[in-house]
């Protein structure tokens, strides 16, 4: 059971953390506009999150808390 | 549950300005990470450096100083030897450390200042829009190389690690990369050791980031990840120089 929290307005949008997820559960939103105006990364499936925390340590803006 | 991973404290709270994607934010966090582990925030003092990190100054909690362009060795040489109780290291990427500032860097290393430096190699000029670099690699597409680096006419590039591993006086010198998972964690682990090494009076210590310009390359943030992997690391190996124990 892991948590992701993400700061979600700080978000770039740059996709580092999508593309390095082992689980393919982070995307960038679709739907969304954070305040800078990028689409920011959303988790697809929470309940798949094994908190390795890979995510993170790739965000260049520390976007990402993760609990586990 | 537990936080395993958060915003080190060593950060401040203010927005990066870098571009998305840029591996920037990625050497902040891990250099504040260390100063976290050693629990040396309150005597720590960096020296930010011209180019696209010379807002660092923002970014990290403990004392900052601005240097001129490339001059920060000189300066933290200096804000060393008169508080030598204090942590001091540089912030400095290519244009800053490899071209205008060689003279500082080498010299610095040299007399074996026990100061560390992070140096950012980028091989670009990111902050004036993406002019070659000394660390530019041969053949690399730049403003001022729009048919590519020729090294007959500009030279070949500059390996900042090798040419001070030359040197007798510094006690660490380590090449990293921060475009994957596995890299970063490396690189995290050479900034601790680098800051280490001052912290027990070692002497002068350096970490080379191999680190990616997605901007300027004209890449996505994944595919510059990936021509780190192809071109830079290639050329700029990964690996230790230089470890006095």
């Amino acid at each position: 059971m892991a948590k992701l929290t993400f700061k979600e307005d700080v978000c770039k949008g740059c996709g580092l953390c999508v593309s390095v997820c082992p689980k393919k559960i982070l995307a960038l939103s679709k739907t969304k506009l954070n305040k800078k105006g990028h689409s920011p990364v959303e988790l697809t499936k929470p309940e798949e999150c094994v908190g390795c925390a890979s995510c993170a340590l790739m965000c260049p803006d520390c976007v990402i808390t993760v609990e586990r | 549950m537990a936080i395993v991973f958060d915003k080190p404290k060593a950060l401040t709270d203010a927005h990066l300005h870098y571009c998305p994607g840029c591996t920037h934010g990625i050497v902040h966090r891990l250099v504040a990470e260390a100063i976290d582990a050693l629990g040396i925030e309150g005597r720590t003092i960096g020296i930010a450096p011209v180019g696209c990190s010379v807002m660092a100054y923002d970014y990290f909690a403990c004392d900052m100083i601005e240097a001129a362009h490339g001059r920060a060795p000189a300066v933290a040489t200096g804000v060393k030897r008169s508080m030598p109780e204090n942590v001091v290291f540089t912030y400095q990427g290519d244009g800053d450390l490899a071209s205008i500032g060689l003279c500082e860097t080498v010299s610095c290393a040299c007399r074996g200042e026990n100061v560390t430096i992070i140096f950012i190699n980028n091989a670009i000029y990111g902050m004036t829009g993406g002019q070659m670099a000394p660390t530019s690699l041969v053949g690399q597409v730049t403003q001022t190389s729009p048919y590519g680096r020729d090294a007959k006419t500009q030279g070949m590039p500059i390996r900042i690690c090798e040419l001070l591993a030359s040197l007798d006086a510094p006690a660490y010198i380590e090449r990293v990369a921060v475009n994957s998972v596995a890299n970063v964690r490396k690189a995290g682990k050479a900034i601790l050791k680098a800051f280490r090494t001052q912290v027990e009076g070692k002497g002068f210590s350096l970490v080379e980031v191999v680190s990616t310009c997605p901007t300027n390359w004209g890449l996505t943030p994944q595919k510059a990840c990936q021509w780190v992997d192809e071109k830079m690391i290639p050329f700029y190996p990964l690996g230790c120089f230089r470890d006095r124990e």
